[in-house]
């Protein structure tokens, strides 16, 4: 075909730039659907609990990740202040991800367990009470909005059917005890869905007042868990170097 | 470059297209240009050799095997130092740049972990280690809670600078509460006493620090706060100095930590504060355990910051 052709039909055009800019990213991108190694072979990474999930769609609604990302390199600068690199395992249900490198504020990978909920509560509320020098903003309303789960159910299906394996029978939930035991896959179940996400909340209390369920509860729920699913104490050191 | 064509003595060659009277050259590309994008051609095949490059099937080639190797230290599950080499990827070079580093500081730490609490403190040389490398983990883990200076903040966070120790400032104290973490705890007493009965208790509370109070109240109230209605001498002791095995606090040290009385300028906003805590009891004040996150020598490390950097006494 001539490229004069190509240049004066706008569609063809269209089509052929799309072709030749995807070639790079299908080179680069599908063999690692292929290749074993990508994600690594480790314990106890499981999907967020429907209180969990629905405070990571409140990370995402905020725009939280336009400051913080969620991903450790394996630089020594980067241990040293965050802990252990990020492994792709620990980011396998996440949808979307929270990978990236461009941070105005610190990286949250494994911020989990790090501050206590009295802190997140009082820190997302006013971040410079605490951290004088933060530019974060203030986020008060997380704790005055009451949290809406009446459509837990239809967001866990969503992420089902993204390959998150919320299970959705009982021949599902069998295979989640098998997966990830029996307290993680009762978690899991979506017809438990809101049950879970209200037992789990007036137990953990998160954002440090028993009375109501607000956003900041489920909000805080996530951040809690973020890095502290994957044990690295079970694992030599340097294990994780071979899926490399 | 830009050549007017009518200058030219030749005529260069053109595409042949022309837009609304737009030609286009076919000038040849410079020569240095040309053999910058012939290099790179080479360079990725040099890249091939060396590093990670190619997907084939399930697996990956590593570059030629032996060309471009790392050799580093690790650490297994059971404890065991084991030195290994592998091909060049971006975690084994990670593994070996912490080993650089630790490598440095490694004689220090293993000093620190080696002495007593006692004889680090009293070691100049140590100390200056201790006060640089303590810094630094002070201020990644610790400031955003007990603040740059390990001030604290009243209604949140202790005072590490001061004398005052709720859970205990020894050198093993210090370093128990930050392996384990620590809890605040009190229980409301809105339901076990009365109105007048909580402003009693808060006149005494405040007597015991000198602030401005009603003297009639005060002595009731420390009637009461030996009483068994009340039982406030469980926990805080009959004298009300506290016990620091279960971090109750000391109530005559004039430190405040739940109840912002030194930020009230009032008799009667001093006393709401400490009604307040009386009367509402405590469930924060939460310290994470930093056993999981931090090693062994690094919290002996920040123990002895803690202690006799920051200001610690006792």
């Amino acid at each position: 075909m001539k490229h004069d052709k190509i240049e004066r039909n706008l569609g063809i055009l269209l089509i052929f730039t799309m072709l030749a800019i995807s070639a790079g990213g299908m080179v680069e991108i599908i063999p690692l659907f292929f290749i074993k190694e990508t994600i690594e072979k480790v314990d106890g990474v499981r999907p967020y609990t429907p209180l969990e999930q629905r405070g990571r769609d409140i990370y995402t609604r905020e725009g939280c990740y336009l400051c913080h990302s969620q991903m450790i390199r394996p630089f020594r600068d980067e241990a040293l202040r965050y802990g252990h690199y990020s492994l792709a395992a620990e980011s396998k249900y996440d949808h979307p991800f929270q990978w990236g490198s461009k941070r105005t504020g610190p990286d949250l990978a494994r911020v989990g367990g790090k501050y206590s909920n009295d802190w997140h509560t009082q820190h997302l509320i006013a971040p410079r009470s605490l951290v004088p020098q933060s530019v974060m903003p203030n986020y008060p309303w997380l704790a005055k909005n009451d949290l809406d789960y009446s459509d837990i159910t239809l967001r866990l299906k969503a992420l089902r059917v993204a390959g998150v394996p919320y299970s959705n029978s009982q021949a599902e939930y069998e295979r989640n005890v098998k997966d990830f035991g029996e307290d993680v896959a009762k978690t899991l179940h979506i017809p438990d869905a809101e049950k879970n996400l209200v037992a789990q909340a007036k137990l953990g209390n998160y954002d440090t007042d028993p009375s109501n369920i607000t956003e900041l509860d489920a909000l805080v729920a996530y951040l809690q868990v973020l890095g502290t699913m994957v044990d690295f104490k079970k694992y030599d050191d340097d294990y994780f170097v071979k899926f490399r | 470059m830009s050549q007017d064509k009518t200058t030219t003595t030749a005529t260069p060659k053109t595409t042949g297209h022309n837009w609304d009277g737009i030609e286009e050259y076919t000038n040849p590309l410079p020569t240095w240009w040309i053999w910058g994008f012939y290099i790179t051609f080479i360079f990725t095949v040099v890249y091939w050799l060396f590093y990670p490059a190619w997907p084939i099937g399930d697996k990956f080639t590593k570059g030629i095997p032996g060309l471009h190797t790392i050799t580093y230290k690790a650490t297994t599950v059971d404890g065991k130092e084991v030195e290994k080499t592998t091909h060049w990827n971006m975690r084994s070079k990670f593994m070996h740049e912490m080993n650089e580093m630790e490598g440095v500081q490694k004689q220090w730490f293993d000093k620190v972990a080696a002495m007593s609490f006692e004889d680090v403190s009293k070691d100049a040389e140590l100390m200056q280690f201790v006060n640089s490398a303590g810094k630094t983990l002070f201020s990644d883990n610790c400031a955003p809670c007990h603040q740059a200076g390990g001030q604290g903040k009243i209604g949140f966070s202790p005072n590490l600078t001061d004398d005052h120790w709720q859970f205990g400032g020894t050198h093993d104290e210090i370093q128990q509460t930050i392996v384990h973490g620590r809890k605040g705890f009190m229980p409301a007493f809105k339901e076990v006493l009365n109105e007048q009965q909580i402003t009693q208790l808060a006149n005494y509370v405040l007597s015991l620090s000198g602030e401005p109070h009603d003297n009639a109240f005060a002595t009731a109230g420390a009637q009461l706060f030996k009483s068994e209605d009340a039982g406030c001498y469980y926990c805080h002791g009959a004298d009300a100095k506290g016990n620091t095995q279960m971090g109750s606090a000391n109530l005559t040290d004039k430190i405040w930590l739940w109840a912002d009385v030194p930020a009230k300028s009032t008799q009667e906003s001093k006393l709401a504060e400490v009604k307040r805590v009386i009367t509402g009891g405590l469930d924060r004040g939460v310290m994470p355990a930093w056993g999981g996150r931090l090693k062994p020598e690094q919290i002996k490390l920040l123990t002895v910051y803690v202690h006799d950097s920051l200001g610690g006494g006792k």
